[in-house]
């Protein structure tokens, strides 16, 4: 081997305490971003993948009921490729030794075969069959919270009737990746689930011989979903068609494609900046090593060396360490994901995860710490051969210092020799000190960025759940109902306060711009289910026109005043043209808001509830609960904080599994830079310190000195760090927000202490460290070579 | 006999500017050295010594002035020129030896002849300055002058047309410089390398064949010496 590689690898061996700090900073930069993005790469992957394999339809319809017959014409429109028709049912179930409503969907499949459309995996026991009645097959998730197994029943209310349904299997669709009931925002198994019925049962249950209330289909290729839905809506509207509507607008597709969206952003932006600032670091800790070694570097130059070849020589060096991080980092990284993998899916229910990790997510992550390093090497290889060789080797001439702004204040009798030293080190190389705190800082930047979340979720949740929706319990009603039922709703023992709102479905144009929602309507002076904006102001409701969501008025490019053609899609179906009264900035949701009266006067179908928000004495929970989930009328029954507690279990666990990482690797990172920031600092002074030691200062004073000036550096670092990380995750935040969240920038009091105290730990941890070094100090070694 | 000229300098000039203060460090050197020879520059601390010797040996670049090795002008060298011509031609002992402390005695050497074009193996350069069975040391666990040894052997392992010492005895006591000394001699002697030796102490001088005077950046003498001593005899 040549002299010049052994060097090389002894040199590595010397600083092994060093190198090993880097490869962790560069192991948790890969890390981070290996795990995070190839589980975004797999997700996607496995999203398009299940789709295809499992036929997921393009487009959904439904209607009151129609002939089987019509079949043959809408199978005649031309870009319509495969259509199957389904009856689709709303139930109200019961589940033994489970008290609460459960509410569910009945999807009709031919009997002993596969659907056409919309297939499903059947991860256990079997389809159902022809000749028997009432076969279920349980989405997965469904089945799992309730510990339901093929050879169980339950008990479904169908159409007024008690029914035993017998599971005979448990699978998962493409349609329902996501099952979210109607009335509520988050998925919830324990209270709502899909199941799959023999398309007779459910015929013969709802009257339904010969007829269907639901389609799907796929249009053929290259053929546009427009044209498509404007033949099927003028087939179907005799009939009581509510409006075709493509993929986008299928509930569980629509906001698996949110997540997705808002997932991709934290999921590749927010490691790509843990790889940048990791790279960063890496960047500032090499060139300064590097820079350590100028007198040898000189040495080398004097007797021929090219600067290339010195240049080589390092970068071999550094591409060992650089190498070794992005290799165990991709490793991790690739175990990581597949962990986070299986989280995923136990939430999104694939019924596998094909995990990809992509040549180019590893390339990238090489690419840039490899990169960062090699110019942290080229730049100080650089900066060193600058100087002439016989400079470099020339004793290093008394470093010019000056009296410290302190000093020239007059104060400096208030500080001790050594405290001067700390000052006047810290004056003379500014730019070192800066550019190790800057390195300090941007660790605990990401740190923030890491934990800033749970904050801006908890506030949402506080905003929404505390302020906005008071109400305990929501229900919901199958269709439009009598101002009635509100006082018998008022009159059930248990409940406070009863307060009606009003659900018209609609589709909003403006324009060539379209946008399918509820328009909600809300009485004057509510008191449970109120309007907050994001300032948490209350907005009280214009008497006409509509109140939209800021999300939606950029979905549809309106402003106040400007008007919105409203299509009605629920009993007389018309369209008519009504003004915006107002915007209004929501945390959550794309949505538009009405006054209830003008909100029936707009349906047309006189004095009508869709449901009730409901504020009740907790100790009659289950009578009213009782009471309620026996009435054909009543839809669904939705407690608010079970829907809380949903809401945190799914999202939170995820959540907090991501944060987790991130701190995790945070403070790895933090470690890494303040360890070797304080290990190239003793280097830079050991002369010094070892001179003051022998001219008899105690151990104590000397570590005063280094760790004192140490201590500095992270003092002033903290604070930027903080101010740092709460504007990179500002903007992060402002580019969060998709048409389900608008992620409002929360940063809590916790969290900035935790990211210090986190910092403070990495530091004190390296502060120790280096102290065990300085007390092996080698006083005469030192004596021995200059000076 | 005409003597081989191995330098020549013309009004070489060196000026230092550290923000408005301008050192004068060299004001217009003339000057031969010749094969073979071997060369005390003698002169006061600051007297620019040092200064001249980094320019001979392509360390440093003049303000003014001309540099010749042979037939090559140094003073139109670029640093690749510069770099090549100090890893064929010139073999540096610096006062503070600048090992590199993490390789032993013979990798040290090593480090040059692995890219010299004809050099002696690194063993036989330590056995040139007496060190063959300290080889494997490392130069925290050598003497100040077992390592300023090292440093000559690997000063004069490639076989380089010239050696250019900076006072390299400067860190060491007398009993110790001495046995530097003679290995440089012995170099000067066993390879006739063109050896330049810089010192401001005047008994070195007397193990010269020629001395030069320097002061304040000129060149105030140069004499003959008539009485050549073996360095074995010099002590201060
Ligand atoms: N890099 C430098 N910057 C400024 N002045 C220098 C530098 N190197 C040397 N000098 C000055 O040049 C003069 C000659 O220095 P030098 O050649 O080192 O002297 P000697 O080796 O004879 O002691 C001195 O006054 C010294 O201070
Ligand atoms: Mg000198």
């Amino acid at each position: 081997m040549r002299a010049l590689d052994r060097k090389m690898l002894r040199d590595l061996w010397g600083m092994r305490g060093q190198a090993l700090a880097i490869v962790f900073v560069i192991l948790s930069g890969v890390a981070t971003y290996v795990s995070m993005t190839s589980v975004m790469d797999s997700l996607q992957q496995t999203l398009s993948n299940y789709y295809e394999e499992y036929r997921f339809a393009d487009g959904f319809a439904t209607v009151r009921r129609a002939p089987e017959l019509l079949l043959e014409r809408i199978r005649e429109i031309p870009g319509i490729g495969t259509v199957e028709t389904r009856v689709v049912s709303r139930v109200n179930l019961k589940i033994e030794g489970f008290g609460e409503p459960v509410s569910g969907t009945l999807v009709s499949v031919p009997e002993g075969d596969q659907p056409v459309l919309n297939r499903i995996f059947i991860r256990e026991g079997r389809l159902v069959q022809p000749g028997r009645e009432n076969e279920v097959v349980l989405n997965e998730p469904f089945a799992e919270a309730h510990g339901l197994k093929p050879g169980d029943s339950i008990t479904a209310i169908m159409n007024g009737r008690y029914r035993e349904l017998s599971i005979v299997g448990i699978g998962l669709s493409p349609e329902f990746l996501m099952q979210v009931d109607p009335a509520s925002i988050f998925p919830d198994p324990m209270r709502y689930g899909v199941m799959w019925m023999g398309r007779s049962s459910l015929e013969a249950a709802y009257d339904m011989d010969g007829a269907f209330n639901d389609i799907t289909f796929t249009l053929a290729p290259g053929a546009g979903i427009d044209d498509v839905i404007d033949r099927i809506d003028q087939i179907l509207r005799p009939y009581g068609g509510q409006g075709a509507f493509g993929r986008e607008d299928q509930q569980s597709h629509f906001f698996i494609t949110e997540e997705f969206r808002q997932l991709e952003r934290t999921a590749t932006i927010l490691p790509l900046i843990f790889l940048g600032v990791a790279a960063f670091l890496l960047n500032i800790v090499i060139s300064r090593l590097i820079s350590l070694q100028r007198e040898q570097i000189a040495v080398l130059k004097a007797f021929g060396y090219r600067t290339f070849d010195v240049g080589v020589h390092y970068g071999k060096l550094v591409l060992i360490i650089v190498i070794t991080g992005a290799a165990a980092g991709t490793l991790l990284g690739f175990w990581l994901g597949v962990q986070l993998g299986d989280l995923y899916l136990r939430y999104y229910r694939f019924p596998y995860l094909e995990f990809v990790l992509e040549p180019p997510v590893m390339i990238t992550a090489a690419a840039l710490t490899i990169g960062a390093a090699l110019i942290g090497v080229a730049q100080a290889v650089r900066r060193a051969v600058k100087l002439p060789p016989a400079e470099a080797m020339r004793p290093a001439p008394p470093a010019v210092y000056r009296v410290t702004l302190v000093e020239r204040l007059g104060i400096q009798r208030f500080f001790s020799q050594p405290s001067r030293m700390i000052m006047r080190d810290l004056e003379r190389r500014p730019l070192k000190a800066l550019l190790t705190i800057l390195g300090i800082s941007s660790a605990c930047a990401i740190l923030i960025m890491g934990l800033f979340f749970s904050d801006s979720f908890d506030y949402v949740i506080r905003v929404q759940f505390g302020l906005a929706q008071r109400e305990d319990v929501t229900i919901t009603f199958t269709d439009p109902t009598s101002t009635a039922a509100i006082y018998e709703l008022k009159s059930l023992p248990g409940v406070i306060h009863a307060e009606p709102f009003r659900t018209v479905p609609t589709e909003l144009r403006h324009g060539h711009l379209s946008f399918q929602t509820g328009i909600e309507g809300i009485p004057q002076d509510p008191y449970l289910r109120r309007l907050i904006d994001i300032d948490l102001k209350p907005v009280s409701i214009p008497p006409e026109g509509l109140l939209i969501t800021e999300r939606l008025a950029r979905i549809l490019d309106v402003g106040p005043g400007d008007e919105v053609i409203v299509e009605v899609q629920e009993g007389r179906r018309y369209t008519k043209s009504v003004p915006v009264a107002g915007i209004i900035r929501q945390f959550v949701g794309v949505a538009a808001y009405m006054d209830m009266d003008a909100a029936n006067r707009l349906a047309g179908l006189g004095q009508a509830i869709s449901g009730a928000f409901l504020m009740i004495d907790r100790t009659f929970e289950q009578e009213i609960t009782d009471s309620l989930t026996e009435r054909p009328r009543v839809a669904g029954i939705a407690f608010q904080d079970r829907m809380i507690g949903a809401f945190r279990d799914t999202i939170a666990q995820t959540m907090l599994t991501y944060t987790l990482i991130l701190s995790l690797f945070a403070g790895v990172i933090t470690f890494g830079v303040v360890y070797n920031s304080a290990r190239i600092m003793l280097s830079e002074r050991d002369r010094e310190l070892a001179s003051l030691r022998v001219l008899g200062f105690t151990k104590g004073e000397v570590r005063y000195i280094l760790l004192g000036q140490l201590a500095v550096m992270i003092l002033l670092s903290i604070p930027l760090g903080l101010v740092l990380g709460a504007i990179a995750s500002a903007g992060f935040a402002r580019s969060l927000q998709t048409d389900m969240y608008q992620l409002p920038f929360i940063l809590g009091k916790g969290t900035l202490v935790q990211a210090s105290l986190i910092v403070l730990g990495a530091s004190a941890a390296s502060a120790m460290l280096v102290s065990m070094r300085l007390n092996r100090l080698d006083l005469i070694g030192v004596l021995k070579t200059r000076e | 006999m005409e003597r081989e000229v191995v330098f020549r300098t013309r009004g070489l000039t060196k000026v230092y500017s550290m923000g408005e203060v301008q050192v004068h460090a060299l004001r217009g050197i003339d000057l031969e050295l010749y094969a073979g020879e071997l060369v005390v520059l003698l002169g006061a601390s600051g007297s620019g010594k040092s200064t001249l010797v980094n320019i001979l040996g392509g360390l440093d670049t003049a303000t003014a002035g001309e540099v010749f090795y042979r037939d090559m002008n140094l003073t139109q060298a670029g640093d690749r020129e510069l770099t090549d011509y100090r890893r064929r031609h010139v073999g540096f002992v610096f006062q503070f030896y600048n090992l590199i402390p993490s390789l032993t005695a013979l990798e040290n050497v090593a480090i040059v002849t692995e890219i010299a074009q004809n050099p002696i193996t690194p063993e036989q350069a330590l056995d040139l300055v007496d060190l063959s069975d300290r080889k494997d040391s490392f130069p925290a666990q050598l003497s100040g002058g077992q390592q300023q040894r090292v440093a000559i052997a690997r000063a004069i392992a490639k076989q380089p047309g010239v050696l250019l010492c900076d006072e390299p005895t400067g860190a060491l006591d007398s009993k110790t410089g001495v046995i530097v000394l003679e290995a440089l001699e012995r170099v000067n002697r066993e390879l006739g390398t063109t050896t330049v030796i810089i010192t401001h102490n005047a008994v070195q001088a007397e193990m010269a064949d020629r001395i030069i005077y320097l002061s304040d950046g000129r060149v105030i003498d140069v004499r003959v010496n008539e009485h050549k001593k073996s360095a074995r005899m010099l002590t201060w």
